[in-house]
C-alpha cells in the first residue's frame, strides 16, 4: 500500500462516523481527487484481496471501515458490540414516505398510511433517523420531517439518490386522469 | 410484504367468532389489510368488486376484532359510501363522470408503491444492521434486550464487578467464614478416643467463636448420624453428653 493509502485507513480507523471523500481529500492537500480515489480502491482491494475481517464500504455520505457480516454473531454474542434494533414495519413504513416525499408533515403521513404516526415519528425522532427540517404553511405551521445522516448511514446509502426512483418501482403511481386500459369487468360486481 | 395469515375460507358470510386472536400490528393499517384482501383474492385494483371487498373487509376487522379501531372504522365506512355511489344510476356515455372507487384506488397505489420502498429499505437496513463500524456509540448505550440472556454465573460475576468497585458503605461488616466441619469431626473423634463419655464444654472452647461453635455442633450431628457417638441432653440447657458408640468404635 503505498502511503496515501495508509493515511486513509488511519483516518478511517479513528472515525466513528462515514467519512467523505472531500473530508479525505484534506488529509493531504498535496493529494489530487484521482490520487485519493485510487488510493481508496487500493485500500478496498488491500481488505478484500488479502481477506480481512473488516471491509471499506462506502455509504452514509462516506466512506468505512466495516466489519464483515459472517463475524457479527460472535462479535454480538460476546457482547462486544451489539446491533440496533430491527425497525417494525410501521415504522419503516413512516420512514419510506418521509425519505421519499421530505420536507413532509404528520397528517400528510398519516393519511398515506391510513393511520396516525405521532407515535411512530416521536420514537424515529428519538432514534435520531429524521429530524426536524422546516415548518410547513397553513394552519398551525406544522412540523415538517426529513431523513437525517443516520438515516443514510443505517440504510448503507451513500445519498438519498441511491433510493430506488419511483418510477422504477413496480407499481408507478397512475393518476385517475389516465385512466387504467381497459379491462374485464368480474361478474357480479356492484 | 408479507401477509401474515392464510385466506380464511367462509369469511364472506362472516359466520362464527373470531377463533384466534391475531395482534393488530399484523397489519401496519387499514391500507395494508385491504391491499392484502386484494392480493388474496386476486383482484384487479383497477377494478375492485367494492360491494364484495367490502364485505370482506368488515369480516376481518370482526375477526380480527378491529371494531374498536377508529382506522379502521373509517374505511369500512368509506368502503360503504364506494359501494352506495356506485349504486346510483348513471348515464352510459357521459362526460365528467368519475369513478366513486379512483380516489381509493389512488391510495392504494400510493400505499403499494410505499410498501415497495419499504422492501427496499428493510434489504438495506438488515445489511448494515449486520455490520460493526468502530465505535459506534449509539449502539453501546442502546438499552439491553429483554428478557436478559445471561447465565447464573454471568449475572454473579456481574454483581461482584459492580460490588467490587462501589464505596463500601460502612454500615456493618459481614465476614463469611466457612465452617470447618472435618476439623470439627478430628476434634470429637480425638476426645472420644481417650474417653469414652464427653460433654459440650470439652469439644469446643470456651471463648470459641460462632463459626466453631457451629462446626462442632454439625460435626457431632454428623457423627451421630454415622452412628460414632450418641448425643443426649438430660433436661433442656443442660450441658449436652455425648458417648462413644460401640458399633460405631468397631467401624
Amino acid at each position: 500500500m503505498n502511503s496515501l493509502a495508509k493515511l486513509l485507513e488511519a483516518a478511517l480507523f479513528a472515525s466513528p462516523r462515514p467519512i467523505p471523500t472531500e473530508e479525505l481529500a484534506a488529509l493531504d492537500e498535496e493529494a489530487s481527487r484521482a490520487a485519493i480515489q485510487s488510493a481508496l480502491d487500493e485500500l478496498r482491494e488491500h481488505y478484500n484481496v488479502d481477506g480481512h475481517g473488516v471491509e471499506l464500504v462506502e455509504q452514509g455520505g462516506g466512506w468505512q471501515i466495516l466489519t464483515r457480516p459472517e463475524y457479527t454473531e460472535a462479535i454480538e454474542r460476546a457482547q462486544m458490540a451489539v446491533r440496533p434494533h430491527r425497525l417494525s414495519g410501521a415504522a419503516l413504513e413512516t420512514l419510506a414516505i418521509i425519505a421519499y416525499r421530505q420536507p413532509i408533515g404528520r397528517a400528510e403521513i398519516a393519511e398515506i398510511r391510513g393511520v396516525d404516526v405521532g407515535a411512530i415519528l416521536k420514537s424515529l425522532l428519538e432514534r435520531g433517523l429524521i429530524e426536524v427540517t422546516a415548518r410547513g404553511e397553513g394552519l398551525g405551521r406544522p412540523l415538517l420531517y426529513g431523513t437525517t445522516p443516520l438515516f443514510l448511514e443505517q440504510f448503507a446509502l451513500r445519498h438519498l439518490g441511491e433510493l430506488p426512483r419511483v418510477d422504477e418501482l413496480a407499481i408507478a403511481l397512475r393518476r385517475p386522469e389516465a385512466p387504467a386500459p381497459p379491462e374485464p369487468v368480474p361478474a357480479g360486481d356492484a | 410484504m408479507t401477509s401474515p395469515q392464510a385466506p380464511v375460507p367462509g369469511v364472506a358470510s362472516g359466520d362464527g367468532p373470531a377463533t384466534f386472536v391475531v395482534e393488530l400490528t399484523a397489519f401496519n393499517g387499514p391500507l395494508d389489510l385491504l391491499l392484502s384482501l386484494i392480493r388474496d383474492e386476486k383482484i384487479d385494483i383497477y377494478d375492485i368488486p367494492i360491494a364484495h371487498i367490502c364485505t370482506q373487509f368488515l369480516a376481518k376487522m370482526h375477526e380480527l376484532a378491529l371494531n374498536d379501531a377508529a382506522e379502521y372504522l373509517e374505511m369500512a365506512a368509506r368502503l360503504v359510501r364506494i359501494k352506495a355511489l356506485m349504486l346510483l344510476p348513471r348515464h352510459e356515455g357521459v362526460e365528467g363522470w368519475e369513478d366513486p372507487r379512483a380516489e381509493l384506488v389512488r391510495r392504494l397505489l400510493e400505499y403499494q408503491q410505499m410498501r415497495e420502498i419499504v422492501d427496499v429499505l428493510e434489504r438495506l437496513g438488515e445489511d448494515r444492521r449486520n455490520r460493526f463500524a468502530r465505535a459506534w456509540s449509539p449502539a453501546l448505550t442502546a438499552p439491553p434486550q429483554a428478557p436478559l440472556a445471561l447465565s447464573l454465573v454471568e449475572l454473579l460475576a456481574a454483581v461482584d464487578r459492580v460490588l467490587r468497585v462501589s464505596k463500601d458503605p460502612g454500615m456493618h461488616d459481614v465476614v463469611p467464614r466457612a465452617l470447618d466441619v472435618d476439623g470439627a469431626i478430628a476434634i470429637v473423634r480425638a476426645v472420644l478416643a481417650l474417653r469414652a463419655e464427653a460433654r459440650w464444654r470439652d469439644v469446643v472452647r470456651a471463648d470459641a467463636e460462632p463459626w466453631e461453635v457451629l462446626s462442632a455442633l454439625l460435626a457431632l450431628l454428623e457423627l451421630a448420624r454415622r452412628s460414632e457417638l450418641r448425643l443426649a441432653q438430660p433436661r433442656p440447657f443442660a450441658d449436652v453428653e455425648i458417648r462413644r458408640e460401640l458399633a460405631g468404635e468397631a467401624a
